[in-house]
């Protein structure tokens, strides 16, 4: 299968067994910066796999993922976790904030951790809350926030780095609809401001809706809708 | 829908000429489908014809579209009785997408494809929908929840489909 040209994010034939399970059996997937592409595909099919792989989470067997033409799979350690930090952001279904910190101290952690001042992180978090319309719950912890403002607080935490790919696995699944579309609108708006690209593991169509383009994965293999249709 | 008992049901808040009934009707309910002229028309006529309607002033210049309509008081007991009397469920047991899939197992062709595209179509519809919603009022994000829903259902049941294409490969086959 070929790229698309200028892609930000590319994996060939990607294949990883866990045991006795095939989780993916030669998946291909492509992103372009500020492209929101969905990924779908029935329960058990490899779709988490695959967001871990690009990732750089997960190691498959064999395969090959290029991030801005940097070869992923074969990257040390430290080398992933650098360009995870830096370059990558992450929402999943539950926020993950740390229950000890604040609102504002959850959002600017990812700066702190990359070495800024408390003050410039905090400051910087917050203009990322103002955005994601939770600038009021700044001293709050998370016990004491709606699962939608905990989500869209770990939205403004992912986007606080800037990075250039924002991993959302299932970032709406724990919230009723409206908090969720609320959260789908303020995470793609943010995200298509800064020109990432957003890969969207999701199971809902109306979540994959706020998508560019979709691929389907099934039985570990990936399907890209845009160029077969 | 019953373009007669909407165009009554505008009307109960005050007379109003042919046009002004076209225009408010798109504006409210036309969406992507303006009613034509010669619909509103005859559909008025029908609506006198019956007493439902009645012309409450004709202004110089001639013409049908110069007419003046008034809802009467059988008209208002109309609209009500249609408020009134719930809307049946379709019953959505005649499906296009149902066929195909059973079609394409009988003759051993890729009935998996056919989910895939149809999702992407699907999906094409909701992503305008999407967009429209997000751009418009709470009048126009309600019509196109109302949409996003049903597409919604049908992607559920084609998602479920998929997860059983062997089984019903075995039912049809059998």
């Amino acid at each position: 299968m070929t790229h698309p040209a200028g892609s930000l994010l590319i994996a060939q034939d990607l294949r990883k067994t866990y045991g006795p399970t095939t989780a993916l059996d030669g998946a291909e997937f492509s992103i372009h910066p500020g492209e929101v592409v969905a990924v779908m595909g029935p329960s058990g099919s490899g779709k988490s796999t695959l967001l871990h792989c690009l990732a750089g989470i997960v190691t498959p067997d064999s395969g090959s993922i290029t991030y801005n033409g940097r070869e992923v799979t074969s990257m040390s350690d430290s080398e992933r976790s650098a360009l995870r930090r830096s370059e990558f952001g992450f929402v999943f279904q539950f926020g993950q904030l740390v229950p000890e910190l604040t609102c504002v101290e959850n959002v600017a952690l990812p700066l702190r951790l990359n070495g800024s001042s408390r003050k410039a992180a905090e400051r910087t978090a917050l203009g990322w809350m103002e955005r994601l319309e939770v600038d009021d719950l700044r001293k709050k912890r998370p016990g004491e926030v709606s699962g939608g403002q905990g989500q869209r607080v770990a939205v403004a935490r992912a986007l606080v780095t800037d990075p250039r790919v924002l991993f959302a696995d299932e970032p709406t699944g724990a919230l009723d609809s409206l908090n969720g579309e609320r959260v789908m609108e303020l995470l793609t708006e943010a995200a298509r401001s800064t020109n990432a690209a957003v890969v969207l593991v999701t199971h809902e169509a109306r979540v994959a809706a706020y998508s560019d383009r979709e691929i389907v994965v099934r039985d570990g293999r990936s399907r890209d809708m845009e160029r077969v249709v | 829908m019953s373009i007669g008992h909407t165009l009554l049901g505008l009307l109960e808040s005050g007379p109003r000429h042919g046009y002004d009934l076209k225009r408010a009707f798109d504006e409210k309910f036309g969406h992507d489908r303006p009613l034509h002229y010669g619909q509103v028309y005859s559909t008025m006529s029908r609506l006198l014809k019956n007493g439902l309607v009645e012309v409450d002033g004709i202004e110089a210049g001639g013409g049908p579209e110069r007419k003046r309509y008034a809802i009467t008081e059988a008209g208002i007991t109309d609209v009500e009785r249609w408020l009134a009397t719930p809307e049946k469920p379709e019953p959505y047991l005649q499906s296009t997408l149902y066929t195909k899939v059973v079609l394409a197992l009988l003759t051993r062709r890729d009935a998996g494809d056919i989910l895939d595209t149809q999702r992407s179509e699907h999906l094409r519809s909701m992503r305008i929908l999407t967009d429209r919603k997000r751009k418009g009022d709470l009048a126009d994000q309600l019509i196109c929840d109302h949409a996003l829903f049903h597409l919604e259902a049908d992607l559920r049941w084609l998602e479920l489909t998929a997860a059983r294409l062997d089984k019903l490969r075995e039912a049809v086959t059998r």
